[in-house]
């Protein structure tokens, strides 16, 4: 484990904030969960930020907070390196100089230092916008500076927030995309918080989902897709999602199975369509939708409106039917279905 | 541009009578005796009052006296609204009163409070003249002095209101980058007041260049040393009312041209 | 835009002055004189409003309750200001009965203007002195030493009349001051000697006498070239002329003469 925490915060108005959080090296962790569930606030502790109220913080061995030792690291000496979620681009600078910044407060010359960021600036794919005021830039590049002026301090924990709130729909795919590449590249573990469930599959490894305070399950996005504990899990993550290879609209899934989309796309993709979208047949149906296929039903779990079925079969898939439907197609583990998804209902995103 | 937003514009432009006529009454207020002085300036022998050296001498004095006094303010004022605005100080409310009180206090209560403290026989004054022979009364640094205790409050105040208003979480990103405080200060919390920096230092300015009863009481009055523009309208209205005219024209001249540059170029207020 | 700095700084000075005279227990206040018989007048009644020079604060107030007392009937207003600012509120119609003025220019200004109705008699004399803090910590001994540039000396400014006097005297006595600093009225120059922040100024010798025990004269031989006259008058559109002319004569009576020498005026 690199990172180790475990966070207390308690403030007047009632809000009380407890859990712990472990990252591995090379680790993105999602912390996923509504606003207010206290994503934020346990983003500014492990910054150092905020001084937890209780429990401890331990990044590579050394204790950075620790309320009752009295130890307190102030942020700027811990190795931990921070994109905001409206990024915080010092205005009055150059999108060099906001990279070449922390190398300058740490220390560097200052003809190292923008040489370096500008290698960062290249590695986001902006060196040509190194003299670039920060209201100049985009949203999608004024958060690739942000990341590069994170990473530029090589931290040993990176911290996001909401780093793809501020975006709208179009630049989103994109950046998020972009974001997946350098958080592949970056050695050191990332914790990213967000209240997007497809931000948080599409980009960690693992997700932790927190509500009012609480940790209320973690595991790999796939498994917490597959298995949510409470409602608000599955309402939240409910989410089929693969990757794939993208030819035109043809989309050949990573671990068998192929299905159709409505937008052509080429090379690595996420493919993603709600459970709301699956529809059932007891035997194969003709007609318009594009993708069918043969399925086993593997679970089945009430919930508020909707009754949640799993199914195996390539894919594997999670579909919401009405309680009525549970009776008309006799659904019970092992009843053999098939599965109808208009390529209409689907999205893919570059990868 | 619409035709919708023209209008909506249109609408926004008419001013309501209720505001218009104060305003025009205040302008005209403040105008009014400006224009007195125009109008009853002795026009006629207005170059040979100001050709007289002394005029010179003490339009030099006054430029330089503000200038510096405007420089001590801004090393130590901002600093200190730093301190105001940020630190977790108690009694900062007490201290913030502290810092006004040269607002209120009549300037020549302040000279005599300098003179108490920095006199030849004042409190830390009498170690400075006989440990280092340094006198400040009846002295140009006595008149910086004097100018810079007037005028420091406006800087302190408009600094302060604007690290208030600026954004924190800019400090916030800065540390998780690696920045000490004063790294921080220096190149992230300096440079996003800067416009307030500029508005008190400019306010400062003003006020150090027409500043009299402190620097009479404190810094004395003697042609070259320490009589700036006030102090010799002052004096001259005593004798020829007439040059005193002069001389206040000359400082209002002065003071509108630098205030109005500064204003573009540093505040860039809407014109 | 000027005026209200200066009746600052006056005012300022003062209640310097008057804070130096309570914190050394206002020893040297004029002492009540002797209890006078009315001699001076008949009895006189109504208000008489008297407009004098600032520097006749002090004993005309004391004159006035003297007065007063005297008179059963009588009381006497004051308006205190610079000759200068009164001689002008005269001219403008002020409604005052009595010009006391600090400068026969002054009075000139009113007389002038025909606002006076017989000539005015000079009432006291003031000279200069040189003051200097107590114990004379410069050793200074004479005019003199204004010319040595280690002593630091402070002057009334030329244009205001005590920095005129000034410069008269040691015109007459040969000698070129090299002042630290030109002061706009007497008592500024008096309050730098208070404070010790000079080793001597020239002030009148009036101004030493109510400064108290903070402050020392040195009397100098030139002094009597250049001595500066008071004068006195009844105004022409007097509103109590009869009160008016009763409280003259109870200024130049014998009392009024024992006041002003107290203070330090010369009495002619």
């Amino acid at each position: 484990m690199t990172a180790r925490a475990r966070i207390a915060v308690r403030r007047d108005n009632g809000f009380d904030l407890n859990l712990s959080l472990d990252l591995a090296d090379g680790e993105v962790v999602a912390l996923l969960g509504p606003n207010g569930a206290g994503k934020t606030t346990a983003l500014r502790a492990m910054a150092g930020l905020l001084p937890l109220t209780d429990g401890r913080i331990v990044l590579d061995g050394r204790v950075l907070d620790d309320p009752a030792d009295r130890v307190f690291v102030p942020p700027e000496r811990r190795s931990v390196g921070v994109v905001f979620q409206d990024y915080l681009l010092f205005r009055h600078m150059s999108a060099l100089d906001n990279v070449a910044f922390g190398l300058r407060a740490r220390g560097a010359g200052r003809v190292q230092a923008r040489a370096e960021a500008l290698e960062w600036l290249r590695r986001v794919d902006l060196a040509e916008h190194a003299d670039t005021r920060p209201r100049s830039l985009s949203g999608g590049q004024a958060q690739r500076v942000a990341l590069a002026r994170a990473l530029a301090t090589r931290p040993r924990l990176l911290l996001l927030d909401e780093p793809l709130a501020a975006l709208d729909a179009s630049t989103r795919m994109q950046v998020r995309s972009d974001l997946r590449h350098h958080l592949a590249d970056y050695a050191g573990s990332a914790l990213l918080v967000t209240h997007d469930p497809l931000d948080a599959m599409v980009l960690a490894d693992r997700l932790v989902v927190v509500e009012d305070g609480r940790t209320v399950q973690e595991g790999t996005p796939t498994h917490v897709a597959r298995h949510p504990r409470t409602d608000y899990v599955a309402s939240l993550v409910g989410l089929n999602l693969y990757r794939g290879s993208a030819a035109g609209t043809t989309v050949l899934l990573e671990h068998g199975g192929q299905l159709t989309t409505a937008h052509p796309a080429d090379g690595p993709v996420h493919i993603a369509f709600p459970p709301s979208a699956v529809g059932l047949h007891p035997r194969e149906p003709d007609g318009s939708p594009r993708n069918t296929w043969p399925v086993t039903v593997a679970g089945i779990e009430q919930h508020a409106d909707t009754v949640r079925v799993r199914l195996d079969g390539v894919p594997p898939v999670l579909a919401d039917v009405t309680t009525a439907a549970v009776a008309e197609l006799g659904l019970v583990p092992g009843r053999q279905l098939w599965a109808a998804v208009k390529a209409t209902e689907t999205r893919t995103y570059p990868s | 541009m619409t035709a919708g937003t023209r209008a909506r514009r249109g609408a926004r432009g008419r001013l309501p009578v209720v505001l218009v006529l104060p305003a025009a009454l205040g302008l005209v207020f403040l105008v009014i005796p400006l224009l007195g002085l125009v109008l009853r300036a002795p026009w006629s022998t207005l170059l040979d009052q100001l050709a007289q050296p002394e005029v010179g001498d003490a339009l030099r004095l006054s430029l330089v006296c503000a200038s510096l006094a405007t420089l001590v303010c801004l090393l130590l004022g901002v600093p200190l609204a730093w301190l105001l605005a940020r630190s977790d100080l108690p009694g900062r409310g007490v201290l913030r009163a502290l810092v006004t009180v040269p607002l209120v206090l009549p300037p020549v209560v302040g000279g005599v409070a300098l003179l108490l403290v920095l006199g030849r026989r004042g409190i830390l004054g009498q170690y400075l003249d006989s440990w280092f022979g340094v006198s400040l009364p009846f002295s140009t640094a006595g008149v910086v002095l004097a100018e810079a205790f007037v005028a420091m409050p406006f800087l302190v105040i408009s600094v302060e209101g604007a690290l208030r208003g600026a954004d924190r979480r800019y400090e916030e990103a800065a540390a998780t980058l690696g920045a000490s405080r004063w790294h921080t200060f220096r190149r992230v919390t300096l440079p996003s007041v800067a416009p307030g920096i500029a508005a008190g230092a400019v306010l400062c300015w003003a006020r150090a260049l027409g500043e009299f009863g402190a620097t009479i009481t404190f810094a004395g009055n003697f042609p070259g040393q320490t009589r700036t523009m006030p102090l010799a309208v002052y004096i001259a209205l005593e004798s020829a009312p007439e040059a005193a005219i002069a001389l206040s024209l000359v400082l209002l001249v002065v003071s509108v041209l630098v205030l109005a540059s500064l204003r573009e170029r540093w505040i860039g207020g809407p014109t | 835009m000027i005026r209200p700095s200066r009746l600052a700084a006056v005012a300022g000075s003062a209640a310097l002055a008057a804070l130096l005279l309570a914190g050394c227990g206002g020893k040297d206040t004029p002492a009540a004189p002797a209890s006078g018989s009315s001699e001076a007048s008949a009895s006189a009644t109504g208000q008489v409003t008297v407009f004098a020079a600032a520097s006749l604060t002090e004993t005309f107030t004391k004159l006035g309750k003297d007065f007063e007392a005297a008179n059963k009937g009588a009381t006497v207003k004051f308006s205190f200001g610079a000759s200068s600012a009164l001689a002008q509120q005269i001219n403008s119609g002020a409604p005052a009965d009595v010009f006391a003025s600090a400068s026969p220019t002054n009075m000139k200004q009113v007389s002038d203007a025909g606002a006076v109705t017989d000539k005015p008699t000079t009432f006291v004399r003031n000279r200069l002195e040189i003051a200097v803090p107590k114990g004379n910590p410069g050793k200074i001994t004479g005019l003199a030493d204004f010319a040595k540039p280690e002593h630091k000396t402070a002057l009334c400014a030329e244009q205001v009349p005590c920095g005129a006097a000034a410069k008269q005297v040691f015109a007459a006595a040969g000698v070129t001051p090299k002042p630290v600093t030109l002061e706009q009225d007497v008592k500024a120059t008096l309050t730098k000697v208070q404070l010790g922040e000079v080793d001597a100024a020239l002030v009148y010798r009036t101004d030493v006498q109510a400064a108290g025990d903070k402050v020392e004269g040195i009397d100098f031989p030139e002094s009597a070239k250049v001595v500066n006259d008071y004068p006195l008058a009844v105004l022409a559109k007097a509103p109590n002329s009869a009160a008016a002319k009763a409280f003259v004569a109870y200024v130049l009576s014998d009392k009024g003469r024992a006041v002003f020498t107290k203070a330090g005026f010369d009495t002619p």
